[in-house]
């Protein structure tokens, strides 16, 4: 009975035979579960909008608008925009008047800190995973498991001896201090990640480019880059999302000058004895959002590709 | 003066030896194919006198230089792979004219030298695409295209062949072979395909475990083949390989059991061989069984 539809399929699940576009039942189920990812994200970026006494209301108030009437008045809230204007700056004593609460260096820092490191382990580390691809050294494998060994432990161990390094070449609160802490603990990621991309690579083409009279660089600038482009805007997020939210380092190796958001986040929040200002966090935590969901969103296209790189061989 | 030699080449990976001894030289204007099963050393060989694997010992001599320490690009060679190794991220225009950037000359004329072997090689209208987005065929042409746009002292090229479907394959071994006798430089093509050598080659160079074990034009390899190797090898289907037992020697000539049947024969070979076409089957008893099943017995074979 080729004319039967399944209770199933009259749902919008196709069978699972055969390719080609998802019925919509499937689009539906995936979308359902993209909100429960999303909804964290979701719930911040709606308390940045309220006031205090309604991010702290119960009820949850979760709508700005009632919607012409559709929606109850006790889930409904009055958005405003102070939470961000106190962000930059505001009133520490009741009534006082407003001061620059420094964010708009920590901005900076974090901007700052985190693409500077994750450029120049991107840098280094393509560099570095090309040569451990093409020119194997004696136990390459070796290295390779010692570049990783740091990044096996939890980062709390590790900071014990680095804090104390750091102490004694004085580069504890610096720029260069951490920009140098990020890029080393980006760079096994990186060349772990370049690597694998490097290997794919089909070496005849890099022959073919030799004997075309292209030196060893060009080879690598010209045949090999421009292959990997989409691993290096994969690799380039990955790096940059563990960065932009690293706390402890930040907390412990940064100064007054050279802290990052995660760390003044922390601080800040902590208000003054009145409990945590729900709605300043959310305010900040919004806007750091915005530089890497627009770098994610920006290079999507390649960092999909990306990620499914070598998933299928020619 | 276009001229390819290799001198007692060997290539050792670690313990294992890929080539061993080979000795090769093609003249100007002459192709040699190298033949053989695969894993026997041939591609290697190729890449040896290309520059892309270095000698263990022996030498490779390019037109009358030796190249031994000289990378690839200063050997004034042409390439054509396999796998056809076209740069992903070039159009095709630009992927023929690759080999061209290290010349000195103008941007007009290397168009117009893209141009002129595009033609030759029927891709003008694909010159704008990316390698991607030509057929297998074409991506053929382009990998030959951009071996000759440079017109370099000689050639070699990798199973070029091997990708295409049969039809192709055929059309593209006439191609190939035109563009080459035009050219008259020095070829070597790598093959496994005894036909594409036997249709292609001035002189076919048989290669077994890393040895060279028979060099000599398509017809003294099929109608005089060295060893029982080169004779199992060559010739589809198959020629016929009778083995026999040893009954004695009569004065220089030893007696040898095939079957029933006794043969006398000159030396003392274990084994010898048998065409098709030299083979009639008749029904019935036949008078004298040897005159039908073994004919005659041509010069015996060096076992191998």
């Amino acid at each position: 009975m080729a004319d039967t539809i399944s209770f199933w399929e009259r749902l919008g699940f196709r069978k699972a035979s055969g390719v080609g576009e998802a019925g919509w039942g499937h689009t539906l189920l995936t979308a359902i579960i993209s909100l429960i990812y999303f909804l964290p994200v979701l719930i911040i970026i709606v308390t940045s909008f309220k006031l205090q006494t309604e991010a702290l209301a119960v009820p949850p108030k979760l709508f700005p608008t009632s919607f012409f009437g559709l929606i109850p008045e006790q889930f409904v809230f009055s958005p405003t925009l102070e939470n961000f204007t106190s962000v930059f700056s505001r009133a520490y004593v009741a009534g006082g008047a407003a001061e620059s609460t420094g964010f708009d260096r920590f901005f900076f820092n974090s901007i700052f800190i985190a693409s500077t490191s994750v450029l120049l382990a991107l840098v280094i580390g393509t560099l570095a995973a090309y040569g451990f691809s093409r020119y194997p050294l004696k136990g390459n494998d070796s290295y390779l498991f010692i570049i990783l060994t740091t990044r096996m432990l939890p980062a709390i161990v590790v900071i014990i001896p680095v804090i104390l390094m750091f102490r004694v070449v004085g580069l504890a609160g610096s720029y260069v201090g951490i920009i140098l802490l990020y890029t080393a603990f980006n760079l096994p990621f990186t060349i772990w990640m370049m690597k694998s991309f490097f290997d794919e690579l089909a070496p005849d083409v890099e022959d073919a480019a030799r004997i075309d009279g292209s030196s060893e660089i060009r080879v690598f600038f010209k045949i090999c880059l421009p292959q990997v482009l989409a691993g290096l805007a994969a690799t380039f997020v990955f790096g940059l999302i563990l960065t932009w939210n690293e706390f402890l380092f930040a907390l412990l190796l940064t100064g007054v000058d050279t802290r990052t958001v995660p760390v003044a986040m922390n601080q800040a929040v902590a208000g003054g004895g009145i409990g945590v200002l729900w709605g300043l966090l959310a305010a900040i935590e919004t806007l750091f959002l915005i530089p890497v969901f627009l770098v994610t969103f920006f290079l999507q296209n390649h960092l999909l590709r990306g990620v499914t790189f070598g998933t299928v061989k020619r | 003066m276009s001229t390819i030699e290799a001198r007692k080449i060997t290539k050792r990976f670690g313990d294992f030896v890929a080539v061993r001894d080979a000795d090769l030289s093609v003249k100007a204007g002459e192709v040699v194919c190298l033949l053989g099963p695969s894993g026997c050393g041939k591609t290697t060989t190729l890449r040896m006198i290309a520059g892309l694997e270095r000698v263990t010992s022996g030498d490779i001599i390019i037109g009358g230089k030796r190249m031994n320490e000289l990378s690839p690009e200063k050997r004034d060679i042409a390439m054509v792979f396999q796998f056809y190794a076209l740069y992903p991220a070039l159009n095709v225009a630009d992927n023929i004219a690759m080999p061209l950037h290290y010349e000195k000359i103008s941007k007009t004329e290397r168009d117009r030298r893209v141009h002129r072997v595009a033609e030759i090689l029927h891709l003008s209208d694909v010159l704008d695409r990316m390698p991607g987005q030509v057929s297998e065929g074409e991506k053929q042409r382009i990998a030959v295209a951009r071996a000759i746009v440079r017109e370099p002292n000689c050639f070699l090229f990798d199973e070029p062949l091997s990708r295409l479907d049969v039809e192709l394959r055929h059309s593209m071994r006439g191609q190939i072979k035109e563009v080459l006798s035009n050219l008259s430089k020095a070829t070597v093509i790598v093959t496994h395909d005894q036909l594409e050598a036997l249709t292609m080659a001035d002189r076919i160079a048989i290669m077994r475990d890393g040895i060279i074990e028979q060099i000599g034009t398509p017809h003294q390899v099929f109608t005089k083949p060295a060893n029982v190797f080169v004779a199992s090898f060559i010739g589809t289907p198959q020629m016929n390989l009778v083995k026999g037992k040893l009954e004695g020697m009569n004065g220089s000539k030893a007696m040898i059991q095939f079957g029933g049947e006794k043969v006398e024969l000159e030396v003392n070979p274990a084994v010898s061989k048998l065409k098709p076409s030299q083979v009639t089957l008749a029904s019935g008893p036949a008078p004298s069984r040897r005159s039908s099943v073994v004919p005659r017995i041509r010069s015996p074979l060096r076992p191998s």
